[in-house]
């Protein structure tokens, strides 16, 4: 061994040689394929797409979903959809992805180039924006071949921006009156009182009055969305639009104004909790469950909470849940519209098998098996018996009468800065900082003119 | 030596030839490093220059108008920009000086002969390895109107009657947030200028005894000039690092309420990705570079003139 190695340096030297060569060789090689793969990146997922076509005979297709775990369906409801999905489309697998509400739409943003995802969940506030950018579908050929007249109008307006489907309504949801009815017959106060906001306010006094809770309200003000589905159900209960017919911000006046006016007066009595601009519908959710307080606005998900012993300390029977009040007796008392469809994405490799999924989840089979959560879209649903039985007549029979009176947050294609600017006035206005007229004056102006050159 | 003048041209040609090979080969194999770091550092700075350029408002690739220096413009003429600047100068000022003060006190306490001194040292670092994430949703909930544990604590201990809603006033919030920092970034600090402390001669106290200065005596006149430099370091870092802050303000009030804890950072991060006004954001980016640097430039300045003293 030593003898060889003296003896034969060069030769040794060469092999060295040689093997960095076909290292470079291999490198080069390897770089190249990579590149050549990079460079096809489009052309890939052509051929992905015209694969899954074909899919359904050959190979196992994975879809990628974003979904949230917050309100709507629980994590639970969505993985028993899931899993009966696969259970009868074999060759395809679901990974779905959950995350907080807060972070669902900049990652739905951030991931379009990319084309991570092939199904997201969407919201009632983003067709406009999704739709114009090209971040998701057109689906209205596809949504078409359902039978759309058997769906809530209420749920049909959540996926749609300009006559165009660019989702399949899923969640059905909007803001419902919650009581705490022990609470309620301590200060001698009726459901029937809780009709209209004056009613509420009354009843709100006499609970004060009578020391049953310090705060009898607690509002999800935080500055996020959830202040301005409060706000957007004042809004429309006092008769207040939020753009006019020339799409210009009007809710600075009128039924606008009163709203923030009804809002900001809660406070100042009293009456709402100082900490509502610092709570989101969770910490109101377990405010209630407490029976810290009194009354409050949530979205479906708080009766079953609120009904669980484990979650509540609150008696069954004084879980009541009750229509939204009118602005006066007899005014429109509308629920804001917190509606989900479920969108697919335009860099979805796999949008047929996607369709598929968003079919079998919004089906009304087996939308109407997970009901606790969530209500279906479907018109049908509310007179069956098995779904009046497992979401409790209860719910159905206020979600009959409130969910075909709804009312939209603005369709605007730059919702989110709108919407930013309209939940920092909300709370100058809540914090005392500006008066609501002033406030509502700037979100107005910020609606448009806050945005940057383009 | 002849045949050692003779075979030297060759040897050198050898080592020449095996030089360039060599270099071939160092070349081929920092390739891949000066991709990646060309990949993820040099271009999207670059890509972000040119993004700050042009209206962008979509995600995608495509064709936008070109305005110039007008996002920057924008940035600067616009009130909501300079409040955050304002804020975030707040937060950092405020946060790198009780880390500092507080870090010291801690660095002190551990640099001194106890018993079990290994066990504090592990339990001063756990809020430090805790991430930043848990670190604030932890906060959040201590601070709840509803059902917080320092409401909770206050009322039984009889302090407050009532629970109170901390973060609910802007002010209060930006305060508390700067505390979840503070209590869990001091442990760096605190660990840095430990490590300087380690390094100061025990005769210097020996002498300083001998020559009758008390215990304050000797931190003002032998701990503080001698730590100087690891307290600028530690600064430099401190201040960078809060000067970006970000996710502790997500997670615990999503920058409200009324935009009271609203930083630069996620002024930025709203404006480019919620927003999607990925041009601005780019512009904004930038300026917050450009205030980095400038912090970098006097600490680094102080740095040197610290250093040269110390020569």
């Amino acid at each position: 061994m030593v003898e060889e190695e003296t003896v034969r340096p060069e030769s040794k030297q060469e092999q060295a040689s040689y093997t960095r060569r076909r290292f470079l060789t291999t490198t080069a090689g390897t770089g190249a394929a990579v590149f050549l793969a990079a460079c096809g990146g489009s052309s890939s997922s052509s051929s992905s797409k015209s694969s899954s076509a074909s899919s359904a005979g050959g190979g196992k297709v994975t879809l990628n979903n974003l979904f949230q775990q917050q309100a709507g369906y629980s994590a639970s409801d969505l993985a028993g959809m899931t899993a009966a999905f696969e259970a009868a489309n074999p060759n395809i697998k679901v990974n779905n992805t959950l995350v907080a509400y807060e972070a669902l739409h900049d990652k739905i943003v951030a991931a379009a180039p990319a084309g991570t995802y092939d199904v997201v969940l969407g919201d009632v506030i983003w067709p406009a924006e999704f739709g114009s950018k090209g971040i998701v579908t057109d689906i209205t050929s596809k949504v078409n071949t359902l039978p759309t007249s058997q769906i809530f109008p209420g749920a049909l307006v959540m996926a749609n921006y300009h006559n165009k489907y660019y989702g399949m309504p899923w969640i059905l949801d909007t803001k419902y009156l919650y009581a705490n009815g022990s609470m309620l017959k301590k200060a001698g106060v009726s459901p029937a009182d809780l009709k209209t906001w004056p009613g509420v306010v009354t009843a709100l006094k006499k609970i004060k009055a009578k020391g049953i809770v310090k705060y009898p309200w607690l509002g999800s003000w935080s500055q996020a969305e959830a202040v301005v589905c409060d706000y957007a159900q004042l809004l429309g209960a006092f008769g207040g639009k939020f753009l006019d017919a020339n799409g210009k911000p009007t809710f600075q006046t009128g039924g606008g104004l009163k709203a923030l006016e009804f809002m900001r007066m809660l406070i100042t009595e009293g009456l709402a909790d100082p900490a509502s601009t610092s709570s989101l519908e969770a910490d109101v959710l377990k405010a209630f469950a407490q029976g810290r307080i009194a009354m409050n606005l949530n979205w479906t998900f708080q009766l079953a909470a609120s009904l669980d012993p484990k979650q509540s300390q609150v008696s069954k029977d004084d879980v009541m849940i009750l229509h939204t009040p009118a602005g006066s007796p007899g005014g429109p008392a509308p629920g804001c519209n917190g509606g989900q469809p479920v969108m697919i994405t335009t860099g979805s490799k796999h949008p047929n098998e996607a369709w598929q999924y968003i079919k079998f989840i919004t089906s009304q089979s087996v939308q109407n098996k997970y009901v606790a959560d969530s209500l279906p879209i479907w018109s049908a649903s509310y007179t069956d018996p098995a779904v009046i039985k497992k979401a409790g007549s209860q719910l159905v029979s206020v979600a009959k009468t409130q969910l075909p009176n709804m009312i939209l947050r603005p369709q605007v294609t730059n919702y989110n800065a709108a919407s930013q600017a309209l939940q920092v006035q909300i709370q100058d206005a809540l914090l005392g900082k500006k008066s609501p007229q002033d406030a509502l004056n700037s979100a107005a102006s910020s609606f448009s003119s806050g945005a940057p050159p383009a | 030596m002849t045949d050692t003048a003779a075979s030297l041209p060759r040897a050198s040609g050898t080592s020449w030839r095996a030089r360039t090979r060599e270099g071939r080969f160092a070349l081929a194999l920092l390739a891949p490093s000066i991709i990646v770091v060309f990949g993820i550092v040099v271009y999207p700075i670059l890509k972000t220059l040119y993004t700050s350029l042009y209206a962008v408002d979509t995600p995608f690739p495509g064709h936008f108008p070109w305005v110039g220096l007008d996002n920057y413009k924008f940035a600067i003429s616009h009130g909501e920009f300079w409040s955050a600047v304002s804020r975030t100068a707040y937060f950092t000022f405020v946060s790198t000086g009780f880390e500092l003060v507080l870090g010291m006190g801690i660095a002190l306490l551990l640099n001194a002969p106890l018993r079990g001194r290994w066990l504090f040292r592990t339990i001063v670092v756990l809020p430090w390895a805790l991430p930043t994430i848990v670190n604030g949703a932890m906060w959040r909930y201590f601070f709840n109107a509803q059902y917080g544990v320092v409401n909770a604590a206050l009322t039984q201990l009889g302090i407050t009657s009532s629970y109170h809603a901390f973060l609910s006033s802007p002010f209060a919030a930006l305060n508390i947030v700067i505390m979840a920092d503070v209590w869990k970034n001091t442990s760096l600090v605190a660990f840095f200028l430990l490590a300087g402390l380690t390094t100061i001669p025990a005769d210097l106290y020996e002498a300083a005894r001998v020559d009758g200065y008390g215990r304050w005596g000797a931190f003002v006149h032998i701990t503080l000039p001698l730590l100087r430099p690891v307290i600028v370091v530690v600064l430099v870092l401190r201040t960078i690092e809060a000067f970006k802050v970000f996710d502790i303000i997500y997670v615990m009030t999503g920058g409200g309420p009324a935009n009271g804890t609203q930083s630069i950072a996620f002024y930025t991060y709203q404006r480019a990705f919620s927003d999607e006004f990925f041009g601005y954001g780019s512009a904004l980016a930038y300026l917050i570079v450009i205030f980095i640097l400038a912090l970098a430039v006097i600490y680094i300045r102080l740095l040197r003139s610290d250093t040269y003293g110390m020569a």
